[in-house]
């Protein structure tokens, strides 16, 4: 679990973080959703530890960050995975090097182990015949799996993905989310995913933390969300003609599945 | 302006003491040495060969058309090439071209990894990424500039060589006499520690420039030319220095 308390963050004068609370069950697709330039991503770089907030800490399973020597949070981000917005594959290596790169650098492992340990990972992902391709010779739908290869790689306890959907058709939007779903109830990670993909939100959104202009202004889940009276929440997610329907039936569906 | 350049200096040294630390693995800090060597290093062979080539043959025909008083010994021509080449063209001028080669190479490769998140997912999986992409550059380009410096010089001596051979303008048993006469070893180990100085300042500048990129591909362009600016700048000041503490 992980738990945000309070962060605050400034850049050059400018306030983009306000105390946000908000806590991140393990085992489950938690969603950090907003507008873009709502302050998600500074937000979750705040929780990765890319970025330092002024105010506020955050604790991994109890343990407060801010308060670790640099040894423990080497330690730590070894048990962090991460899949970037634009896949930051490694381009001099190939499918296969991208992969084992964390094993080769961080796991006591033979060179064998480590072989069949990433040969597994890209296996997990749906990736066949690629390991010798290079990250320029495949899709972006196929990187972004990589990239989700090379951050289960280590086991990690903690998965945190930057907009995983970005780029992608609709199709295999749903295939990543479905993965990324698959592998945090498979190995019980802590997911935290960034999005603003409302197909993410009504799909996995276990726990979705709503975040506007800075602020964290609902916290619920793919359930709640559609009776939730907030406005900015409402505004943000149901702003297209589909999702004004799709909720209407929704709200029908649950006030019969209620009176039942 | 002053202050700005005082705290880049400062943000340099502390990157530089990020740079130099125990790598986390050595069995992949020298992996990439080599790799290193061969693309900052070994890849600019030809470049070298090609300049230093044409500019022995060059310094060669300017001696011999410039040095015609009866007074001045015939063997001068390839005395002055050789002084030439051995005190500023294989050191000085050699770095301020490879600063436009290997420092823009460095700075955008650096940059480009920089705006695509490579670098943060390399801090993210606990790794120090500048120790592990910058201090193989520098490493690399310092143990392998020696070479070059060495070989420029020796490619630089067969082009002088080379007009002497094929044109009426120096006779080839004047040109080797001249640039046997009045041989002064240091003046070789005066161009390798200058080269040593001037290849740490290209791959730790543009290394610099390049880790510390802000924003897309323009600023990637900018960052590198940036580099090659400010390691020109800073090989023609050290230049000075360094003649003046070594030659003196």
């Amino acid at each position: 679990m992980i738990e945000a308390k309070n962060i605050s963050k400034w850049f050059d004068g400018q306030r983009v973080l306000y105390d946000i609370s908000a806590t991140f069950d393990t085992g489950k697709t938690n969603l950090i959703i907003g507008q873009s330039g709502s302050g998600k991503t500074v937000f979750m770089k705040c929780l990765i530890g890319l970025l330092t907030p002024e105010e506020g800490s955050i604790l991994y399973d109890g343990r407060r960050f801010r308060s670790m020597s640099d040894q423990e949070k080497k330690k730590l981000r070894m048990e962090i995975g991460v899949l970037f917005q634009g896949s930051a594959l490694f381009d001099n290596e190939t499918v296969l090097g991208n992969v084992m790169f964390p094993l080769k650098m961080f796991s006591p492992l033979s060179h064998e182990e480590q072989l069949e340990r990433a040969r597994f990972c890209i296996q997990r992902v749906g990736l066949n015949n690629a390991d010798n391709k290079y990250p320029s010779e495949i899709s972006g739908g196929m990187q972004k799996r990589v990239a989700i290869a090379r951050a289960i790689a280590l086991n990690p306890k903690y998965l945190f993905c930057d907009e995983p959907n970005s780029g992608l058709d609709p199709k295999t939007s749903i295939l990543i989310d479905e993965l990324l779903s698959d592998i945090t109830h498979e190995y019980n990670i802590t997911t935290i995913i960034n999005t603003h993909d409302m197909n993410s939100v009504l799909g996995i959104g276990e726990k979705i933390v709503f975040i506007n202009k800075g602020h964290c202004d609902w916290i619920g889940n793919d359930k709640t969300i559609f009776r939730s009276t907030s406005q900015s929440l409402n505004d943000f997610v149901f702003a297209s003609q589909l999702f004004q329907e799709v909720k209407k039936f929704l709200e029908r569906e649950y006030q019969a599945e209620e009176d039942i | 302006m002053f202050f700005s350049s005082i705290a880049s200096f400062g943000k340099y040294c502390i990157f530089i003491s990020q740079v130099f630390r125990s790598p986390d693995k050595w069995k992949e800090f020298f992996k990439r040495l080599v790799f290193e060597i061969n693309k900052l290093g070994v890849d600019s062979i030809p470049l070298v060969i090609i300049i230093s080539l044409f500019i022995g043959a060059v310094i060669t025909i300017q001696m011999t058309i410039n040095i015609v008083s009866p007074l001045i010994p015939s063997y001068s021509t390839g005395l002055a090439t050789r002084e030439i080449l051995l005190l500023e063209f294989s050191s000085t001028m050699m770095c301020l071209i490879l600063a436009g080669k290997v420092g823009s190479n460095i700075a955008s490769e650096i940059g480009t990894m920089r705006v695509t998140e490579q670098i943060d997912a390399m801090d993210i999986m606990g790794l120090n990424s500048a120790n592990f992409i910058v201090m193989p550059k520098i490493v690399g380009f310092v143990l392998f500039v020696p070479v070059l410096c060495i070989l420029s010089m020796f490619v630089g001596l067969v082009g002088g060589w080379i007009i002497a051979e094929f044109t009426t303008m120096i006779s080839v048993e004047d040109y080797v006499y001249g640039i046997q006469s009045f041989f002064n070893e240091w003046y070789v180990w005066y161009g390798i520690i200058k080269t040593v100085f001037f290849a740490y300042i290209i791959a730790s500048v543009s290394s610099y420039y390049g880790y510390f990129v802000k924003g897309g591909a323009l600023e990637v362009g900018q960052a590198s030319t940036k580099a090659v600016v400010s390691s020109s700048i800073l090989i023609l000041f050290f230049d000075v220095i360094l003649t003046k503490l070594l030659l003196q």
